[in-house]
C-alpha cells in the first residue's frame, strides 16, 4: 500500500505541476480565450474561413474602429442599417446571413478581451507529445542508490570477512581452538540472509506487478481512424462537450456518434493542417482519414447524405474501470469542476488518446483527499453548518479548505455499490 | 403494553429444542465440505491444499501475463434525441392485465425499461403498485415469449399469415374472445371489425369474474357494473370473504384508501375498524382488527343473518362463534350508518343481491359506495362464457380468435371447452406467451407484451390511462389489435388509430403529448359520490336461496395468491420466489389446513414440541390427496393459523404448462378443476371434499424460520410492538414509557445514545439517513419486497436453494401472530438492514468491507468482501445475505454454477433475461455478503441532482425503492438532519408511537419503526378493565 501511495503522490504531484504550469501560461489572454471558444468559435476561425470570416486582422479591417466593430457584434442587423459600406459588403459576401446578435451575452469589457486575445493570437506551434504527466518521476537516482548499496554491501562484507579472518588469526595466537571454517556460501547465517533479501526483493516486485494487473497507464491502442485530439480541441479548439455530449449530464462522457462527426465533416472534406504523424511517427494523411469516416458513414461528399444508413465506428476503449466502480463525469466536471485535463492528461496535444492516469483506486483517493469541494459556490453544501462555521471562525484551515474526503468522498459506497 | 407472546413460529411459541438451536445459529448448515462431516475428515488433505495453493498462483501469474483483450467502445451511428447513454428515462404507461390496469412509470435505461414505478398523477392508485405491477418488466425478458407467427407450429411471415387467416376466414362470421377490455379505442377496433364481418360477435371471459357482483347490481340497482368501494370513507368495514387487500378487484386502490383510515393521528387518535369473515387465511383478514372464521358454505347465509340481525332479526347460525360475531358486527354497522361498507367475495349473485341489501341497510350507497363511478374493469359474466362454449360444443362457431383468455386452463370444464375447440374451424391466438390455450391454436400471432405497446385504458368511468411503448418490440410480434384493424381492411396501424381516436378529445397534438407525457387523464372529483336507487324486490328470493348448506364435513376455498395470481404468475421467477405474506411459503401451491386439522388429519400436535419442531424444521411435508366430486390433487399440507378447522385451501394459478417458461416446471397443482358453475357463476368453494393422509412426502420452500433470531425476553415485543386502540387512548404514552423503562439502565431515552456504550460518539454532519416504517398502515403486501428485487439486481436462488435457507431478498416482511392458535391476530413487520450507527457487523469484519459512512449508511462493499461471514453471524436482525454461489453469472468461472443452480435461475442468467438487471448497481459474484443499501445508487443520484442544481437536498429527491412501491405510504425516507424533511416529521408526529426494534442492544438503528394499533371491540377491552380491577383488589 505504501508503494502504491507513493506513486500516486508522484502522479499526482505530476498533475499539479502541470495543470498549474497550463493556468499560469493562459492566466493573462485566458478570459478572451475562453469568451472567444464559447462565442465566436462556431462559427470563426482565426486564419481561415468557417461560417464567418477569419478573425485574425479583423481591427485592422474595420480600420481600427473598435466602436463600431462593438456595435456589429452586438447587433449586426441594427449596424447595417447605418449603411457602413465594409459591413454591408461583408453581408453580401457571407449570402445575406446575418451574424448573431450578442446584446445580452456579452458586454463591451467582453468584446475588448476578445477582441485583445485576437490580436495576441498567433498559430499553435506543433508542439511534440511529451507523454504522460507522471514521466519525469521516473529518473529518481534509484539506480545510483542501488550501485552505491551494492558497492556499500560488497564492503561490509569484505569487512567482515577481515573481521572473521583477524579473529580467527588472533585466537589461533591465542591458542584458542577454532572451530573448522565454513566458507561463507555453507554459513546458514550467510545464507538465511541472502535468502531473505531475495525474499523481499521478490516479494515487492510480485506484490508491485499484482498491483499493476490490469492497469494500462499510457495505454495508446491504434484507432480504427486517425482521430487526432490535437487537430480537433487543440488547434480547432472545439469544446470538449461538443462531441461528448455525456459529460456534463451523466455517468458516461460518452463517445460521439456518426452524426455528430458528420455535422462538420459534411463541410470539412479535407485536412489541410501540418503533417500528422502516428505514435510510430508515420505519417497519416487527414484526408483519408476523413474518408473513413464517409466510408462509416456512408456519405459521398456532393451528394445529400441518408443519416440511417450510418454504421457505428468500433473504437478501442481507452479507459476501462472494473464494473464495481461507479463513475460519474458529470459528478466530477458539474458538481466538483474539474478539468478534463486533471485526469485525462494535455489531450488537446494529444495525437492519438493515451491513458493518462492509471486510474487506480489510490490515484482516485489521493485525489479526492486533497482536492476541495465547491463548498462556499454550492448551494448544496449550505446543510453543512458546522463546518462553515468552522470554516468562519478558523477551526478549519481555510487553505485546506473542506476536502472531498471531509464530506465523506473517500468512503466506500461513494463509489462502490 | 399486554403481556402476550408474539410468535413467528410454533417452535417459538412452544420454545422448542429445534428453535432454540436455530436461533443460536446464524446459518443453518456446516460449510459443505465434499461428503464429510466436519474439516478435519476432510478429503483434501494439506498436501493437496498446498498443491492447489501453488497451482493456483502460477495458474494467476500465467494469466496475468497474457495481454489484455481489447475492448471495443461502439457509440451509436445516430444518437436518438432523447437518450443519453447512463440516464434514465421515464415514461408513463399502465400495466394490464387480465381486467386490471395500473397507471405506472417504466424506468428506461439505455433503452430498457428496467423497473415499474407508480403513478403519482394517477388519482385511483396515486402513485401504489403491487407486486405484481412489479414484477411485469420481467415477463417483457421472459425467455419463454412466442417470438413469431406460426400456423401449425410453423413459422412464417407475416403477410403468409395476413393471407392463410383472411382465407380461412373468409366472409364468415368471427367469435372474438377477450378477458375484460379495458381501452375504450379497442373497443372501437373491435366494434369495426364485427362490422366488416356480419354475425361476429365480442365475448368477454374473465378467468376470475365479478358476475356475481355484476349480476346482483343488475338485479338491485339496474346497472351490471362495479361501484366504486370507498374504504377510506368506511368507519367500519365488514368484508365477507373479499381479499381487497390482495387481489379483489383493484388491490393497489383499496390498500392506498384502506390504509388512510388506519393511519393514526395521535392528537386525536381514531381509526377504522375492520371485521372480517373468512374460511382461509388471506393478507386481508391478517390485517383485520377481528377476524371471523365459518365455512366457505356458510357465507351466504351469514350474509343473510346479518341482514336479518341489523334489523333486530335472528340469526340462525349455528356456530356459536360465527353467531356472536355476527350480532356484535350487526351492532357495530347499525351504531356506525353511514360511515360503514360491507364487501363480498363470492361470486354467488344471491349472496351479492344480499350484500347489496345490507349495504343500503347501513346506508352505505352514496356514502361509502360511489355509484357515479363505475370500474370499467372486469365486464365478464360467466354465464356469457358457459354459453359460448355450449355453441362451440354445437359446432355453430366457425372462427374464435382469443385474446388474453385462457379457458383451456381455466374454464370450469376444460375438456368441454377443448372438445368445443376442436369442433372450430379457424382459432387463431393473440397471445404472446405459448399458454395452455394458444397450444391447441392453429393460427398463433404473439401480441406485444404491454411494455411494448401502444393503448389506453378506462379503470373507471371518466379516468383513462394512456400505454406507449418503452421498448422496440423485442420479437417479431404484432399488436393484437393492429391485426383485427388490416382483417377488417383498415390502412391505418392501431397506433395511429389511437392517436387519431384521441386527438380531438384531447384538444389536439399538445393536448395528446401532454396526456402521454402524464399517462393519466383524471375525471373531476366530485364533491358528492354518487347514488343509485334500489330495487328490494330480488332480496327476499335470494335470501331463501342463500339458507343451503354445504354437504359434508370438509370443504374447500380456493383462492389466489397475492404473488402469483390466477393467471399468469407462474411464469415470473421474482413472483414465485416471493414468499407469500400469509404462509411465507414459495415455488408451489400447497394444502392450507389448520392446526387443529392438522391433529386430526396429519396426526400433527403442534402444542408438542417433538411434533412441532418435526413438522417446522424439515421441509418436506405431509401430502394429503384431496377429492371432490370425482376429481382429485394431492398437495403438501401447511399448517397456517387463521384457517377454519373444517375448511381447506388451495391456491389457484399453479401446475402450468412447462411451455410458460422455466419458473413453471414442477410448480403446484392446478386447483381450477375444483371450479364448478353453480347458479351460472363459477364458484370459488367446493363443499363435500375427501381428504386422505398419502404417506407421501413433499418438500416446501418456507421462509418462515430462516431468519430466525433468538431475544431475551422471549415474547418479541422488544422487536415489534403492538397495542390496541383502547390502550392507547388511555395511556398513549405507554410505547414511550416502555422504551424509558427498558433503556433505564443505560441513561434513559435522552441520554442512550452517549451513555449506553463505550464507543466514542461521532458527529453526523450534512446528511444522515432515516427510515420510518408504520406498522399500523403495512398490510404485507409485499410490493416493496418485488421493487426491491428489481432495483438492487437481488437474485432468484430458485427453490432447492431456498430450501437450504440461501434465500437473497434483502427485505423480508415477517409475519407476528399473537393469541389463540387457531385464530391469531396478525402482525407483518417489514425487515431489513437497520443501518445501526454502533453497528455490531461492522466491528467484526476483518478486511473492513463492512463500515459506516458519514451518511449513517452501513456500507457493504462486494469488492472487498472475502466471505467470512462474521457479519451475517452477528447481525442481530439477520438481515444479511451470502452468495452461495453465482447466481447473477457475475463470475468468470462457469463452474460456480454448473450442478449447483436449477433451471430456472440458470435462465435468468440467459442474455434476454439480464437485460432487467440495473446498470448502476453491482452484480454479486460468489462468496461475498450483500443486504440493503438503502438504494445507495438512488441516493447518490438524488444528491448529484441537488449538487448540479446547486441547491440543498429537497424532498422528493431520494426515494427507496421500497418507499415508492410502497401502495400505504407506511414507508417513509429522509434526510433526518432536515428538520422540514418527511421523515423528521413523521418522527416527531409520531413521537409516542416511535420505537426502534431492539433498542436496548445500542446498535442504534436508522429505521424506526411506528407500533401497530389493533381496533379490538371494546368488550374485550371491558373484560380487561375488570381483570385489572380484580388484580387491584387482589393487591
Amino acid at each position: 500500500m505504501a508503494f502504491l501511495r507513493n506513486t500516486s503522490k508522484f502522479f499526482l504531484t505530476g498533475i499539479f505541476i502541470l495543470s498549474g504550469f497550463l493556468v499560469f501560461n493562459s492566466a493573462k489572454a485566458q478570459d478572451g480565450k475562453a469568451l472567444f471558444n464559447a462565442n465566436c468559435a462556431s462559427c470563426h476561425k482565426m486564419d481561415a474561413k468557417l461560417t464567418g470570416p477569419a478573425l485574425l486582422g479583423v481591427e485592422e479591417r474595420w480600420k481600427g474602429n473598435r466602436k463600431n466593430l462593438h456595435a456589429w457584434i452586438l447587433n449586426s442587423g441594427g449596424f447595417l442599417k447605418t449603411g457602413d459600406a465594409y459591413a454591408n459588403n461583408l453581408y453580401k459576401e457571407y449570402n445575406q446571413v446575418q451574424m448573431t446578435a450578442f446584446a445580452g451575452t456579452l458586454d463591451d469589457k467582453q468584446i475588448d478581451a476578445i477582441l485583445d486575445y485576437i490580436k495576441v493570437w498567433k498559430p499553435a506551434v506543433a508542439v511534440v507529445p511529451t507523454g504522460g504527466g507522471g514521466e519525469g518521476e521516473s529518473k529518481d537516482g534509484s539506480l545510483l542508490f542501488g550501485i552505491i548499496t551494492l558497492i556499500l554491501a560488497i564492503v561490509a562484507f569484505t569487512l567482515m570477512q577481515v573481521n572473521s579472518n583477524l579473529k580467527k588469526l588472533s585466537d589461533d595466537k591465542e591458542g584458542i581452538p577454532a572451530a573448522e571454517p565454513v566458507p561463507f556460501w555453507r554459513n546458514k547465517a550467510y545464507i538465511a540472509f541472502v535468502t531473505v533479501v531475495l525474499f523481499l526483493i521478490g516479494g515487492y516486485y510480485t506484490t508491485k506487478g499484482a498491483i499493476g494487473l490490469g492497469r494500462h497507464r499510457d495505454y495508446q491502442p491504434e484507432q480504427p481512424i486517425f482521430y487526432s485530439h490535437k487537430v480537433h480541441a487543440g488547434i480547432n479548439q472545439i469544446n470538449c462537450q461538443y462531441c461528448h455530449i455525456g459529460v456534463y449530464q451523466g455517468k458516461q462522457a460518452t463517445i460521439p456518434s456518426v452524426n455528430i462527426c458528420m455535422n462538420c465533416h459534411m463541410a470539412i472534406n479535407e485536412y489541410k493542417g501540418e503533417q500528422l504523424y502516428n505514435a510510430e511517427g508515420e505519417e497519416v494523411s487527414g484526408t483519408a482519414e476523413i474518408q473513413k469516416l464517409y466510408k462509416k458513414a456512408h456519405y459521398t461528399p456532393g451528394k445529400p447524405w441518408d443519416a440511417s444508413k450510418a454504421e457505428p465506428i468500433e473504437w478501442v476503449r481507452i479507459h476501462n474501470l472494473p464494473d464495481h466502480v461507479y463513475f460519474n463525469h458529470s459528478q466530477h466536471v458539474v458538481a466538483g469542476k474539474v478539468q478534463c485535463q486533471t485526469c485525462h492528461g494535455e489531450i488537446t496535444a494529444m495525437g492519438e488518446v493515451k491513458q493518462f492516469a492509471d486510474l487506480s483506486m489510490g490515484w482516485c483517493i489521493n485525489c479526492h483527499r486533497e482536492t476541495k469541494v465547491q463548498f462556499k459556490e454550492n448551494g448544496f453544501y449550505s446543510i453543512y453548518e458546522k463546518f462553515h462555521e468552522d470554516l468562519k471562525n478558523g477551526k478549519i484551515d481555510s487553505t485546506k479548505g473542506i476536502t472531498v474526503e471531509k464530506i465523506g468522498g473517500t468512503e466506500c459506497q461513494k463509489c462502490h455499490y | 403494553m399486554s403481556d402476550k407472546k408474539y410468535w413467528q413460529s410454533f417452535g417459538e411459541l412452544n420454545n422448542s429444542e429445534a428453535y432454540q438451536q436455530a436461533a443460536k445459529d446464524e446459518f443453518k448448515e456446516q460449510l459443505p465440505f465434499e461428503g464429510t462431516e466436519s474439516i478435519m475428515d476432510s478429503k483434501t488433505p494439506r498436501r493437496d491444499f498446498l498443491k492447489y495453493l501453488g497451482f493456483s498462483t502460477a495458474a494467476a501469474a500465467l494469466a496475468a501475463s497474457c495481454e489484455t483483450p481489447v475492448r471495443k467502445a461502439v457509440p451509436f451511428a445516430n444518437k436518438p434525441e432523447d437518450v443519453v447513454p447512463g440516464i434514465a428515462n421515464y415514461y408513463a404507461t399502465t400495466y394490464v392485465q387480465d381486467g386490471e390496469a395500473v397507471s405506472i412509470l417504466a424506468k428506461v435505461r439505455d433503452g430498457r425499461p428496467i423497473k415499474i414505478e407508480g403513478n403519482d398523477l394517477s388519482a385511483i392508485t396515486k402513485g401504489g403498485t403491487t407486486a405484481r405491477v412489479q414484477a411485469s418488466v420481467l415477463d417483457l425478458y421472459n425467455t419463454a415469449r412466442l417470438r413469431f407467427p406460426t400456423i401449425d407450429g410453423k413459422e412464417v411471415t407475416f403477410e403468409a399469415f395476413d393471407k392463410a387467416v383472411g382465407e380461412a376466414i373468409g366472409t364468415s362470421p368471427v367469435v372474438v374472445l377477450t378477458s375484460s377490455i379495458v381501452s375504450p379505442s379497442t373497443k372501437e377496433v373491435i366494434n369495426q371489425f364485427v362490422a366488416k364481418h356480419p354475425g361476429s360477435k365480442h365475448v368477454v371471459y374473465d378467468a376470475v369474474s365479478y358476475s356475481g357482483i355484476l349480476q346482483a347490481n343488475a338485479a338491485t340497482y339496474g346497472k351490471q357494473v362495479i361501484p366504486s368501494y370507498r374504504f377510506d370513507k368506511a368507519k367500519i368495514i365488514v368484508s365477507l370473504g373479499a381479499d381487497f387487500l390482495g387481489t379483489w378487484i383493484s388491490p393497489a386502490e383499496f390498500t392506498k384508501q384502506y390504509a388512510q383510515g388506519k393511519k393514526i393521528n395521535e392528537k386525536h387518535p381514531e381509526m377504522s375498524k375492520h371485521i372480517q369473515f373468512e374460511s382461509v387465511a388471506s393478507i386481508t383478514g391478517s390485517n383485520a382488527d377481528e377476524k371471523i372464521l365459518h365455512k366457505p358454505s356458510d357465507s351466504g347465509n351469514i350474509a343473510a343473518s346479518l341482514l336479518a340481525a341489523l334489523s333486530g332479526g335472528a340469526v340462525t347460525i349455528t356456530d356459536a362463534a360465527v353467531k356472536k360475531g355476527i350480532e356484535k358486527t350487526a351492532k357495530t354497522l347499525n351504531a356506525h350508518k353511514g360511515e360503514a361498507l360491507v364487501v363480498s367475495g363470492s361470486n354467488d349473485v344471491n349472496v351479492q343481491i344480499v350484500v347489496n341489501a345490507i349495504n343500503e341497510a347501513i346506508g352505505a350507497n352514496g356514502k361509502t359506495i360511489d355509484w357515479s363511478v363505475p370500474y370499467v374493469s372486469y365486464q365478464g359474466v360467466d354465464a356469457d362464457f358457459a354459453k359460448l362454449v355450449d355453441e362451440m360444443n354445437a359446432g355453430s362457431v366457425s372462427n374464435l380468435f382469443i385474446y388474453s383468455a385462457n379457458p383451456a386452463y381455466t374454464w370450469v370444464d376444460t375438456n368441454k371447452f377443448i372438445s368445443g375447440l376442436k369442433k372450430v374451424k379457424t382459432v387463431v391466438s393473440f397471445s404472446g406467451i405459448n399458454d395452455e390455450t394458444t397450444q391447441l391454436s392453429k393460427y398463433v400471432i404473439p401480441s406485444h407484451h404491454y411494455l411494448e405497446s401502444w393503448g389506453d385504458a378506462e379503470i373507471k368511468a371518466g379516468y383513462f390511462s394512456f400505454i406507449q411503448p418503452t421498448i422496440n418490440p423485442l420479437f417479431k410480434t404484432r399488436q393484437w389489435q393492429d391485426n383485427l384493424l388490416k382483417w377488417s381492411g383498415a390502412t391505418t396501424d392501431y397506433a395511429a388509430f389511437l392517436k387519431t381516436y384521441w386527438i380531438a378529445k384531447l384538444g389536439g397534438e399538445a393536448g395528446w403529448n401532454k396526456t402521454l407525457q402524464d399517462g393519466v387523464v383524471n375525471a373531476a372529483a366530485a364533491e358528492t359520490l354518487g347514488t343509485a336507487s334500489f330495487n328490494s324486490s330480488a332480496v327476499a328470493g335470494a335470501t331463501t336461496a342463500v339458507a343451503a348448506k354445504g354437504k359434508g364435513k370438509y370443504e374447500l376455498a380456493l383462492y389466489q395468491k397475492i404473488s402469483v395470481g390466477a393467471t399468469n404468475g407462474a411464469s415470473n421467477p421474482w413472483l414465485q420466489e416471493l414468499p407469500d405474506p400469509v404462509t411465507k411459503a414459495t415455488w408451489d401451491n400447497y394444502l392450507i389446513i389448520s392446526p387443529k386439522l392438522a391433529k386430526e388429519l396429519l396426526k400433527i400436535d403442534l402444542n408438542d414440541n417433538g411434533q412441532a419442531d418435526a413438522y417446522e424444521v424439515n421441509p418436506p411435508k405431509k401430502v394429503v390427496k384431496v377429492t371432490v366430486g370425482g376429481k382429485s390433487i394431492t398437495l403438501p399440507a401447511l399448517i397456517i393459523p387463521g384457517t377454519h378447522p373444517e375448511t381447506v385451501g388451495i391456491a389457484l394459478g399453479y401446475g402450468r404448462t412447462d411451455k410458460l417458461g422455466k419458473a413453471v416446471v414442477e410448480s403446484g397443482k392446478d386447483a381450477f378443476i375444483f371450479t364448478s358453475l353453480k347458479n351460472n357463476t363459477v364458484s370459488w368453494f367446493a363443499d363435500d371434499v375427501q381428504l386422505e393422509l398419502t404417506g407421501d412426502l413433499y418438500k416446501v420452500a418456507l421462509t418462515q424460520t430462516h431468519g430466525g433470531y433468538d431475544t431475551k425476553q422471549g415474547k418479541r415485543t422488544e422487536v415489534m410492538k403492538e397495542l390496541t386502540l383502547d390502550e392507547f387512548k388511555e395511556n398513549p404514552k405507554e410505547t414511550r414509557e416502555d422504551r424509558e423503562k427498558e433503556l433505564a439502565p443505560f441513561g434513559g431515552l435522552e441520554k442512550f445514545e452517549k451513555e449506553g456504550t463505550i464507543y466514542p460518539y461521532f458527529d453526523k454532519p450534512g446528511i444522515k439517513w432515516g427510515m420510518s416504517i408504520d406498522l399500523n398502515t403495512c398490510t404485507g403486501c409485499s410490493a416493496c419486497v418485488v421493487a426491491c428485487h428489481a432495483e438492487n439486481n437481488v437474485p432468484v436462488v430458485g427453490k432447492p436453494e431456498v430450501l437450504r435457507f440461501h434465500d437473497m431478498h434483502w427485505l423480508r416482511i415477517d409475519r407476528y401472530y399473537s393469541g389463540d392458535m387457531e385464530n391469531p391476530n396478525v402482525v407483518f413487520q417489514p425487515m431489513l438492514c437497520q443501518h445501526c450507527d454502533n453497528a455490531p457487523c461492522e466491528n467484526v469484519c476483518p478486511v473492513a468491507a463492512t463500515n459506516h459512512s458519514s451518511e449513517g449508511l452501513n456500507q457493504m462493499t462486494y469488492n472487498r468482501c472475502i466471505g467470512t461471514r462474521y457479519c451475517a453471524n452477528n447481525c442481530p436482525y439477520k438481515v444479511r445475505r451470502f452468495n452461495w454461489a453465482d447466481y447473477t453469472g457475475a463470475d468468470s468461472f462457469p463452474d460456480n454454477q454448473r450442478d449447483v443452480l436449477n433451471d430456472v435461475v440458470m435462465n435468468m442468467n440467459d442474455d434476454l433475461t439480464r437485460m432487467v438487471l440495473n446498470p448502476d448497481v453491482t452484480v454479486r459474484s460468489r462468496g461475498v455478503i450483500e443486504k440493503c443499501s438503502f438504494c445507495v445508487q438512488r441516493l447518490q443520484e438524488g444528491k448529484l441532482k441537488a449538487k448540479k442544481e446547486s441547491r440543498p437536498l429537497q424532498e422528493g429527491d431520494v426515494k427507496s425503492a421500497c418507499q415508492q412501491a410502497c401502495p400505504t405510504g407506511a414507508i417513509v425516507f429522509g434526510n433526518v438532519n432536515d428538520k422540514h424533511s418527511a421523515i423528521s416529521i413523521t418522527r416527531e408526529e409520531n413521537k409516542l408511537r416511535t420505537f426502534y426494534s431492539l433498542e436496548q442492544l445500542h446498535v442504534l438503528p436508522n429505521v424506526n419503526y411506528l407500533v401497530k394499533v389493533r381496533h379490538i371491540d371494546e368488550e374485550h377491552e371491558g373484560a380487561k378493565k375488570e381483570e385489572k380491577e380484580a388484580e387491584k383488589e387482589h393487591a
